[in-house]
């Protein structure tokens, strides 16, 4: 297992509660929460993987007991400081905030239909070859951790470690977040959708024909021996 | 906190870092806690809370389920626009406006007799915001991320659905950029509907997978 974020298959959570559609937000907070990281993030400080490792990093006793934007206000809280965006006696209210260098990036409301409108493409260029196709067998790799960094950031869910798959479509190349998230370059490789049969996952599958896809980067497979 | 728990506290674990990271430092409240961090960082200058207005308003007002449900008509009543769909989505769902964050690479995956497809990310909540918006609470819960993977029918049970035993349940596991959007099979005792007319059929479950497309 890599982290406390990572719970596929895990048993115990109870019942799914649906909830109407028109239910976007449960609470005014929830709001300013969402839009207060989308526009820190707006600043340039930090990619998406990193972004997303913060939230992972929080302790397991912080990431169970936070709600959903609890964990993004942490998070938030926690990266700012670390980019020394903001310090922490201005976090704690110790001291009256500095003006910061880089509030001429901060976002304008007329930028925010065009910012969020152009997104942030992951696929790249690559020098690495996609070296599996389509219907070729594969395995995950195992321990479903970080290779390059310890405990850091993977997208190899710990489910599918070490199980048999077989290449379903290929995405092209993209942003290696392994990489991505730690500072050490974007390392873009090949990225693969893979399809496992359940009966590979998990000791009891509900029916025999099910599958669950993972997209995984080509580092996390090896071909079938 | 019952004396099993206090004792607990008391302990080593008392010590767990998290209470040297830099969010320990706000508020406990989450609502004051979102309140500080806005204040804050409006008074040095990185955030314009007119900004964070028209981002809500977005997600509140503009962006949502209703554009999937475009998508998803069209491709029923179309069959060039659906061939073209499952070839290369984030081209043709671009075509018809709907690209940006959280859609930057579109696949979409039609529900057939022998397949039913449903979406989940179990690190984190992947959605592909620009066709759906903002992810519904229930797919952002632990039990979703953590059941979705080992028991899809079970969680179709919670909404009611139960699959025939010839269909199979392919589950997406979203842990990349890529964004999944399910287009649901098109009822019987449709033909003849125009577009409005499907699109109220389509509900934002049905394009994630946990529910079947309505019936008029």
């Amino acid at each position: 297992m890599t982290r406390v974020h990572d719970m596929g298959g895990r048993f115990g959570d109870g019942a799914v509660i649906p909830e109407p559609e028109d239910e976007v937000f449960h609470a005014e907070w929830h709001k300013r929460a969402l839009a207060i990281t989308l526009a820190s993030g707006a600043l340039g400080q930090w990619n998406l993987d990193v972004s997303r490792h913060s939230r992972e990093r929080l302790a397991p006793m912080d990431y169970t007991r936070f709600s959903y934007y609890e964990k993004w206000m942490a998070a938030l809280a926690n990266l700012l400081v670390e980019t020394n965006v903001v310090t922490a006696d201005e976090l704690s209210g110790r001291v009256d905030p500095v003006p910061s260098p880089l509030a001429g990036r901060a976002m304008k409301a007329d930028w925010v239909a065009a910012a969020l409108a152009k997104g942030g493409p992951a696929d790249r260029p690559s020098s690495i070859a996609a070296v599996f196709e389509p219907g070729d067998a594969v395995v995950a790799r195992r321990p479903a951790e970080n290779d390059r960094v310890p405990g850091g950031h993977t997208r190899l869910p710990g489910y599918a470690a070490g199980a048999l798959g077989r290449i379903l479509r290929i995405h092209g190349a993209h942003v290696l977040p392994d990489s991505n998230a730690h500072g050490t370059g974007e390392a873009p490789e090949p990225l693969y959708a893979v399809v496992f049969p359940a009966a590979e996952l998990w000791a009891h599958p509900e029916h025999p024909n099910d599958e669950v896809v993972v997209d995984m980067w080509q580092s996390y497979l090896r071909a079938a021996p | 906190m019952d004396k099993q728990n206090a004792l607990v506290q008391s302990g080593p674990m008392s010590h767990d870092h998290s209470h040297d990271d830099p969010h320990a430092l706000l508020p406990s409240d989450p609502a004051l806690r979102v309140k500080a961090l806005e204040t804050l960082l409006t008074r040095k200058g990185l955030i314009d809370p007119a900004a964070l207005d028209e981002i809500i308003e977005t997600y509140e007002r503009k962006i949502g389920p209703r554009n999937g449900a475009r998508v998803v008509a069209r491709a029923w009543s179309n069959p060039q626009f659906r061939q073209a769909l499952l070839e290369d989505a984030t081209a043709v769902v671009a075509d018809l406006g709907f690209y940006g964050r959280q859609g930057e690479h579109m696949i979409a995956v039609e529900n057939t007799e022998a397949v039913h497809n449903m979406v989940v990310c179990t690190l984190c909540s992947c959605y592909p915001w620009p066709l759906l918006g903002i992810p519904p609470g229930w797919y952002k819960s632990d039990a979703y991320r953590a059941r979705a993977v080992r028991e899809p029918r079970r969680v179709l049970a919670d909404f009611g659905v139960t699959l025939p035993s010839e269909t199979a349940v392919r589950v997406w596991d979203s842990t990349a950029e890529l964004r999944y959007l399910v287009i649901p099979r098109r009822p019987e005792g449709t033909e003849g509907m125009d577009e409005e007319a499907l699109m109220a059929l389509v509900s934002r479950d049905a394009m994630i997978g946990t529910a079947l497309a309505g019936t008029p």
